[in-house]
């Protein structure tokens, strides 16, 4: 099936079997690695992202139910070589170790940011609770998330 | 893990894909959210020849609210639920249970009507909507038709819907008071199926007095439960500690739980009881009128 899907802002098309996973037409077709395939069975969260700016699992939705859709990965985060206010803040944090769950985490943080610019730790925890991570723990995961949240709102102010 | 070949038809009207499904019989499956159907499909536990996506259809989508009630549409998501603020006042239950199914990005994509499509025994709205007396439209090309939910589920992912038919809406009656509900939920870990899941409503008249009650259990049963007797026991009664106790030991014998390794028949049973009186003494606390406070 022909397919045509705005990925990061850029409108790219392709022809698909209607069994093809959108996580699969990201990595496999368009070459977008960033975002990461975990348990491929909706647990993880490793797969995570935004579908008309809501986040998703990208492993259980087919790539043909994004037709006409906005995708945004990983990949999207970062603007003219700079990086998201939560990429940096994830790295000063420590909020990953191997790294593997991190492009989830960051595109539903950025889902929870968009929603409430000014999270409480426990409203972090519970945004990022289709999220795993098996290193670090979660800590340093909720303090970069909220240290972003007011890295953010100073870019604004 | 990719589902086996299958064809996928995206439906432009509901009329359409009713025709598909009469066309294709028990091989077309309806695909809504997906957060059931694909995981199973990726599983090979289910191998559709053709999925029918509804998931855009208008006519389908978000609700109304009349005199009557409320009518979920058949795409309506757990997270529309979840944040519906306005539907707080007269139908409480409904993001409270949202709340506790799987997770946030689950609760972004999966509908209530595939949810209870799918009948899951341990799936959470099963439980709430039998508490809350909803019943389901069910539309094929020739015939409409409409279940209480009671009848609709069967057995263990076995419901009344016929291969031709499409679950369209959900409809929920206006509480004939004010309403008080809430969900208890015991998970192994955050986002899991329910070991046992226990939905509590009750609807008070201006004196307090309870005038409709309904509670549903989940993950205690091939299928969600109602307590009818449970339920009973509540009614013309105001909502105190010795009529609450009744319903609580009541209920948990309507549940039939199996042991497992989540739990022992004994031990699930005794969590119905706990949870259902937990839930009431919170929906009376909730309901009582503030002490101390003059006019």
């Amino acid at each position: 099936m022909e397919i045509a899907v705005t990925v990061n802002g850029q409108l790219r098309r392709a022809d698909v079997e209607p069994r093809t996973l959108l996580v699969y037409l990201l990595r496999e077709t368009f070459g977008l690695t960033g975002t990461h395939v975990g348990c491929d069975t909706t647990h993880c969260g490793a797969c995570t992202v935004l579908l008309d700016e809501v986040p998703v699992k990208s492993c259980t939705v087919l790539a043909v139910q994004a037709d006409g859709s906005s995708v945004m990965t990983v990949e999207g985060l970062e603007t003219d070589g700079r990086l998201h206010p939560l990429q940096s803040a994830f790295s000063d944090h420590h909020g990953l170790q191997c790294g593997y769950c991190t492009p989830g985490m960051l595109m539903a943080a950025w889902a929870l940011l968009r929603e409430t610019p000014h999270p409480q730790p426990a409203e972090i925890r519970r945004a990022l609770s289709g999220n795993l991570c098996r290193c670090t723990g979660y800590q340093n995961i909720v303090e970069a998330v909220a240290d972003a949240a007011q890295r953010m709102a100073q870019e604004v102010g | 893990m990719f589902p086996a070949p299958f064809g996928y038809v995206r439906a432009e009207s509901l009329d359409e894909a009713l025709a598909v499904l009469a066309r294709e019989g028990p091989g077309a499956k309806i695909l809504a959210g997906g957060q059931s159907l694909l995981p199973m499909m990726k599983l090979r536990i289910a191998e559709p020849a053709l999925l029918v996506d509804i998931h855009r259809l208008p006519a389908l989508t978000g609700w109304q609210e009349t005199a009557e009630g409320l009518t979920l549409g058949a795409v309506v998501r757990h997270s529309q639920l979840e944040r519906a603020e306005a539907l707080q006042e007269f139908y409480p239950l409904l993001g409270r249970t949202a709340r506790w199914i799987a997770d946030p990005l689950v609760r972004n994509r999966g509908t209530v009507a595939g949810s209870l499509a799918h009948a899951d025994p341990a799936g959470d709205w099963g439980a709430a909507l039998l508490a809350l007396g909803a019943s389901v439209t069910l539309r094929s090309l020739t015939r409409t038709r409409e279940l209480p939910l009671d009848a609709f589920l069967v057995d263990i992912f076995t419901t009344a819907l016929e291969p031709d038919e499409v679950l369209t809406a959900i409809r929920i009656p206006k509480p004939a008071g004010r309403p008080f509900g809430t969900y208890l939920k015991l998970e192994r870990k955050v986002g899991d199926f329910a070991v046992v899941g226990v939905a509590v409503n009750v609807v008070l008249d201006a004196r307090h007095t309870v005038v409709e009650a309904g509670i549903g259990l989940a993950g205690v049963g091939p299928r969600a439960l109602r307590a009818p007797a449970a339920e009973a026991a509540l009614i013309g009664h105001p909502l105190e500690s010795g009529g609450i106790r009744e319903a609580a030991a009541l209920a948990a014998e309507a549940a039939d739980p199996v042991s497992d390794r989540r739990g022992s028949r004994a031990y699930k049973r005794n969590v119905v009881r706990v949870f259902v009186e937990r839930g009431l003494k919170a929906l009376a606390d909730e309901s009582r009128p503030e002490v101390g406070v003059t006019a």
